[in-house]
This record gives structure tokens, C-alpha cells and sequence, in this order.
């Protein structure tokens, strides 16, 4: 399968690895892709370890991310970055919570966003069908704060990108 | 709706599927990965309702099928061993409106106590199976379900798997039905009474229905033919086509929908067409053991594939006939009891008491982890209460009186009743000690109501079963509640005062589920306001 995207989300449960997922996926959609989300449920409210695939293109099969084949891996907690590793291909881009300066974060339940945001730098999804995505899957609330975590995403992305 | 694209779990595929086919009513008790097919059912406006366990929602089912309307029963894979009693009697009666029954697998325990295969139960009971590979064919498969099983009279299994119910993927709906017929009673004894003079000609019928429904499925069953070169042919169903599809894309490979009872001449066709066969199918080798028993001669996996879920580089691996020790993916945080979850006092107070712990399945099992290390057994659901009871009858005495049940409030009333009564009516010398432990939810799946919470499925209230009144009418000697945060030295005392005496006792340890009180509360107050609304004016 060339054309396919893989992404895999980690995290703890209770950091919103899923919601994160959901609205990638949601993006990708809204993009006009084929995409197929997947992970597993259960006990992530309880604080244990939580990690959910997304891949999209032109077509998708399987909806698990083969080990070795993820393009991208987003981990939302320094612990989970060694756990998850293996899932990485050779030369795949890790995002962790290290993307951010400490304290950047005005409200620290928004992490999963902000990592969207400086995801979004690297993946082939109008910024349009991003923030669609992110209004469609969150209250409404939520909306200005997370907003402004995808844009200081966006921004420590474009830094790092330049400074790299 | 029609023609419009979503992004849909498997879940909420089915259950917009059964909005859209009519269904009157639907039943289930939560498990995962099954639960939010009736959640999301009724958020769609569709009747949802939970039951006391899956026997009796099956049971609710059969009746509303024989009313004459359409049915949705869901349910986890070992939930389908507590409703198999009606099950394999539901067979043989004739049913007027059609009935789904949705079995969602858990190969790979994600989130049960094992990874049963319930194919077996379609051959079993006799029943057709259908096994979608994504949401959009849970969507159409549930539609051809109450086709399938309104043509034939016959309820019919959803085979779901956790890759299946928890993915999201591509759905295009069809246009909802308009007009359903309204169910009405029509008397059919000999179809729907099974003593055996009766029952007799209904096992005939029932095969009948099932050659009838094979010759069916072998010329416009759902069959998935992907053209590919004849050097490798794969029969694959459910989530492992896809997979199968992926590791092999120039294998040429027959997916089959309707799995139970199988289109063998169409396989046979196919297995004549290729160099080699390999069937690729998760969990035990039934679908291989098929085609052989058939005389079509395909090569299965290795038995190390038994275990566990499929995914593409296990698929790869099985064409590859690699039996090589598997990579050990590393392992990640386990998860733990909540801070400040009422359980915590529970098991910190039977560990110092040292006591033997008959547990049961819900968010306590947790409680076998350190730093509590306090369950001793956990079997299935309610087994807490007779395993308990049987440690009690036979070991020497100063053992069987640290032996304590523990049971959560949603698996108390799911199986504990009997279990109660075997207490009562066979109780052991040294007395028993059942605990159950009323977090007010069914937390493990995700919070939802019971008979126990006196809340509907959508949090309305309706009666409530009082676990206290219960156990003293059914004749339990003592019976206690406590708050099982507040006072950890009084739930110890208690517990200790309890297992000294050789009497039968339940206590109520009561404390609302931390993740889950601030909406409890807010049901709660919902519910105050809206019966003084609905006073009437004096
Ligand atoms: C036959 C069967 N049906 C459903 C399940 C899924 N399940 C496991 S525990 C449980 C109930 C847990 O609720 P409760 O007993 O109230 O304990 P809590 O999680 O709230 O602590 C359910 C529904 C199962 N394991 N077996
Ligand atoms: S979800 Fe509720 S019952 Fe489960 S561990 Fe957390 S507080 Fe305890």
C-alpha cells in the first residue's frame, strides 16, 4: 500500500490520545481520503498506557499500523516515547511533548492539540479541514483555548523545523 | 441521509444500520467492545435498554421478534455464554420479526477474561453468522441480517471483533425504511413451544432452513472475489481479509460474509483456481477445519496464530510459513485504580485482614495488583459468590474464615442473585461474608446505569433494586451498609466482626465511582427537578 499515511498517537489514558486521534482522522476525512482509525478501548480511563493508529490515502486496508511502518508517532508523555518506538519506521518523524518550551501551555489538557498543531506541519492536510475537525470533535467551550494550542503547535513546528 | 460519506466505528455503523432498518427495540447488557452500539443507538433516537444480563436480553429480544418487530440484542462474547440457554432454543422457533444478534469477539483480550471464538456458537446452535471486515459492511450487514433472518424466520449472528467495533472507517448509508409493519400477536404454537413433540419436527425445520440458506449463500451471499495471480489463493473473513489483502496484494482472494453455514461450492470453485490455498482466519482454525472436512485441501496457519489478534505482519508471516519467535512488543503502563476510588479502601482492608479473596470481573479486579494483591480467583461474572462458598465447605476452618466474595454492584445484579441464594440455602459451618461493592455505575465499560442505580439506559429514572432489602428477604442473617470511603477502620472492624461469626452476612459498600459521581449527581438533580415539575397542581 504506497500513498498511505500512517500516524500512531500515545499516550496515558486521560491525556486525550484518543480524541487526538479522532480529530486527525476526522481531518483526513474531511480532506476527501479514504482513512481507517483504530486502537483499542477499555481500561485507558484507569491511567494506563493508551495508543491509537490513523492511517489515510487514496485507499486504506488494514486499520492497524504495521510495527516499523508508522510515519509519524505523536506521544503526548516522555515515558511512552520508548514503548512506542519500535512502531517508527526508519526516518520517521517523532513529535513529543518536548516540541513545546515548558509553561508554553496556558491550560495543560490541550497538549493533545498543540501536538496536532505541530503534527499538522508535516502532514499533507489543509489547515481548513484541521480546524473543521478540532470544532466538530470538541465542545464548544473548548473551542478558543484549543485553538490557540494548534496555533502554538504550529508555531514551536515551524521553529524547530527552521532551527533544525 | 443516502449517498452521504461518514467516518463511523464499527459500533456506531451498526447501530445507525439498525435505525435505519426500523429496529423497535434494542437490548443488551455492556461489554466491551459491544457497549456503544446500544449507547449510540439511543443518542440516535432509537429504544434502547439495558438488561439485567444477556440471557434476559436475548429473551426480551425473542419476544419482540415473535410480536412481529425488528430486534437488535448486543452483547460481548462471553456474554453470548450466559444467553446460550435461550439461544440454542431460539433456534428452532419461528420468529415473525427479524432478529440481530450481535456478538462482539475480543480476540488479543483488549478487555476481557479471554478470547473465545464465537463461531463455534453459529454451528453450535445452528445459526446463520455473518462477519463484516469494517464499518461499512457492520452497516450492510446488519441490514442483510434482518433480511436474512426475516426470510428465513431465523435469528441471525453479527460476528463482530474489537478491530471491527473500535475502528472508524469510510460508511455510505442507504435511505432509512418507511413503512414497518406494526407488530401484532399472531398465535403460532407449534412454532414457538418447544416440548418436544414439537420441538421434534423443529430441528427438522431448522436444517431445512439452513440448506436453503447455504444454497442462498452460494449464489448471492456476500462474497468478496479480489482478482489476483493464481500461484496464491487466500480465503480470508472478518478483520483478517483486510489484513490478508494488504500483506498479499497480488494474491487473487475470496472473502467470505455470510461464514455460517459457508458457500462451499463456491470455495471449492475457487480453491480449483489456484496453486495454493491458505486460509487466514483469526482465533481457532474453524473455517480451515471446514474446507477440509469438505475435502478441499488449504493450508491453515501455524498454531502460534491461534493466539492473539491478526494484523499484517502476523498475516505476512503465516504466507511466509514463519513460525520463528514473534518480536515482544514492549510493555506499556498497566492501568490502576483510580486515586481516591472507593475500591481502594475495600482492598486495603482485606489485605490487612488477610484475607481470601473469591473475587469477580469489574473495575475491582484491579485489586489483584499490587500494592493490594488482594483477589485470590476470578472466573466470570458472579462467580465470586459460589467459588466463595465452595472454598468455605471444604477447607479446614481457620482458612474457610478469611474466605470473603467480593462482587461489584452491575455483576451483582448481571449474577450474584443465585449466588445469594446458594449462600442461604447450602450455607457453609463457618458462615459466609459476601461484599458487594455499590460504586453506583457499571464503571468498567464506561459508566452505565443497571437495575441497581434506578436510572434508564439514557439516565432517566425508572425502579431501583434495593441490594440491602434483597439479601435480608432472601434470608441472608446479617446484612450491613457502609460507606466505603469515609471510614477504612470501620470497614476493617466490621469485615474482621463478620468473619468471626458462622453466620451468613452481605454488606453494601457503598461510595459512587469517583470518575463518575459529578454525573451522578447531575442525573440526580435532573431528576428532582423533573418530578416536582410533573407534580400535579393541587
Ligand atoms: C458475561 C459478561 N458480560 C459482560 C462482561 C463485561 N463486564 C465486565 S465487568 C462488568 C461490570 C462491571 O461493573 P460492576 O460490577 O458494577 O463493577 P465496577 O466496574 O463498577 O467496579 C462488565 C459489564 C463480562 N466480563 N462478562
Ligand atoms: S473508574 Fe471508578 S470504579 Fe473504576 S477505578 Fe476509577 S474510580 Fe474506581
Amino acid at each position: 500500500m504506497t500513498n498511505v499515511t500512517n500516524v500512531v498517537i500515545a499516550g496515558l489514558g486521560g491525556q486525550g490520545v484518543l480524541k487526538a486521534s479522532d480529530i486527525l482522522a476526522d481531518a483526513a476525512f474531511r480532506a476527501g481520503l479514504d482513512v481507517k482509525k483504530s486502537e483499542l478501548h477499555g481500561m485507558s480511563q484507569r491511567g494506563g498506557s493508551v495508543s491509537s493508529d490513523v492511517r489515510f490515502g487514496p485507499q486504506v486496508l488494514s486499520p492497524m499500523v504495521p510495527p516499523g511502518e508508522a510515519d509519524v508517532l505523536l506521544v503526548l508523555e516522555e515515558t511512552q516515547v520508548e514503548i512506542n518506538r519500535p512502531i517508527l519506521r526508519a526516518n520517521g518523524i517523532l513529535i513529543g511533548p518536548d516540541v513545546l518550551a515548558e509553561g508554553a501551555l496556558k491550560n495543560k489538557k490541550s497538549l493533545n492539540v498543540a501536538l496536532l498543531g505541530a503534527m499538522s506541519m508535516v502532514l499533507d492536510i489543509p489547515e481548513e479541514d484541521w480546524l473543521t475537525a478540532m470544532y466538530a470533535n470538541l465542545a464548544e467551550k473548548l473551542h478558543k483555548i484549543n485553538e490557540h494550542a494548534f496555533a502554538l503547535g504550529r508555531a514551536a513546528a515551524l521553529e524547530r523545523n527552521q532551527a533544525g | 441521509m443516502t449517498g452521504e460519506r461518514l467516518l463511523l466505528s464499527g459500533d456506531d455503523a451498526v447501530a445507525l444500520a439498525a435505525l435505519h432498518a426500523g429496529v423497535k427495540l434494542g437490548t443488551g447488557y455492556p461489554g466491551t467492545p459491544s457497549t456503544e452500539i446500544l449507547e449510540t443507538f439511543d443518542h440516535l433516537g432509537g429504544r434502547a435498554q439495558w438488561s439485567p444480563n444477556e440471557k434476559v436480553a436475548l429473551e426480551v429480544a425473542m419476544g419482540t421478534a415473535f410480536a412481529g418487530a425488528r430486534t437488535l440484542v448486543t452483547m460481548k462474547h462471553v456474554g453470548l455464554n450466559v444467553a446460550a440457554d435461550p439461544l440454542f432454543t431460539a433456534a428452532y422457533t419461528d420468529i415473525e420479526g427479524g432478529l440481530v444478534l450481535v456478538s462482539a469477539d475480543d480476540p488479543g483480550m483488549a478487555s476481557s477474561q479471554n478470547e473465545q471464538d464465537n463461531r463455534h456458537y453459529a454451528r453450535a446452535a445452528a445459526l446463520p453468522m455473518l462477519e463484516p471486515i469494517d464499518s461499512q459492511q457492520a452497516y450492510d450487514f446488519t441490514w442483510l441480517g434482518f433480511e436474512l433472518s426475516e426470510r428465513w424466520k431465523i435469528p441471525v449472528i453479527l460476528r463482530l471483533t474489537t478491530r471491527v467495533c473500535h475502528s472508524k472507517t469510510v460508511v455510505v448509508p442507504r435511505a432509512r425504511i418507511q413503512d414497518q409493519p406494526e407488530p401484532s400477536f399472531e398465535r403460532n404454537i407449534p412454532a414457538r413451544v418447544m416440548i418436544p413433540a414439537y420441538a421434534k419436527p423443529a430441528h427438522h425445520k431448522l436444517r431445512q432452513k439452513l440448506a436453503e440458506i447455504a444454497a442462498w449463500n452460494e449464489q448471492e451471499g456476500p462474497t468478496r472475489l479480489d482478482e489476483g495471480k493464481a500461484e496464491l489463493g487466500i480465503i480470508a473473513t472478518g478483520i483478517a481479509a483486510v489484513h490478508a489483502r494488504e500483506a498479499a496484494p497480488d494474491a487473487r482472494q475470496l472473502t467470505i460474509g455470510l461464514t455460517y453455514p459457508l458457500p462451499m461450492e463456491r470455495i471449492r470453485a475457487f480453491a480449483d483456481g489456484v496453486e495454493r490455498l491458505v486460509v487466514v482466519e483469526e482465533g481457532d482454525p474453524m473455517l480451515v477445519d471446514a474446507l477440509r472436512a469438505a475435502g478441499i485441501p488449504a493450508e491453515g496457519k501455524p498454531e502460534m496464530y491461534r493466539f492473539g489478534e491478526l494484523n499484517v505482519a502476523r498475516v505476512r508471516r503465516i504466507l511466509a510459513g514463519d513460525t520463528s519467535p514473534e518480536p515482544v512488543p514492549p510493555k506499556g503502563k498497566p492501568p490502576a485504580l483510580c486515586q481516591g476510588c472507593s475500591h481502594r479502601t475495600v482492598f486495603q482492608a482485606l489485605k490487612d485482614l488477610d484475607c481470601i479473596v473469591a473475587g469477580d470481573i469489574g473495575c475491582y479486579t484491579l485489586g489483584v495488583l499490587p500494592p493490594f494483591s488482594a483477589m485470590d480467583t476470578c472466573v466470570c461474572m458472579g462467580a465470586s459468590i459460589g467459588v466463595g462458598l465452595g472454598m468455605r465447605h471444604v477447607l479446614p476452618e481457620d482458612q474457610a474464615r478469611r474466605v470473603v466474595s467480593v462482587i461489584g454492584d452491575s455483576t451483582f445484579v448481571h449474577s450474584g442473585l443465585t449466588g445469594i441464594a446458594e449462600m442461604v440455602y447450602n450455607p457453609p459451618a463457618t458462615g459466609h461474608l459476601v461484599l458487594i461493592l455499590d460504586n453506583g455505575t457499571t464503571a468498567m465499560t464506561g459508566q452505565q446505569e443497571h437495575p441497581g442505580t434506578g436510572r434508564l439506559l439514557d439516565h432517566s429514572p425508572t425502579g431501583k433494586i434495593s441490594f440491602e432489602a434483597l439479601a435480608a428477604s432472601m434470608g441472608v442473617q446479617n446484612v450491613h451498609v457502609i460507606d466505603a470511603n469515609d471510614r477504612e477502620d470501620g470497614m476493617k472492624t466490621l469485615i474482621a466482626d463478620l468473619l468471626a461469626k458462622p453466620e451468613t452476612s452481605l454488606v453494601v459498600a457503598r461510595q459512587p465511582c469517583v470518575l463518575a459521581a459529578p454525573k451522578i449527581r447531575f442525573y440526580e438533580k435532573a431528576a428532582a427537578e423533573q418530578g416536582c415539575a410533573a407534580e400535579p397542581a393541587s
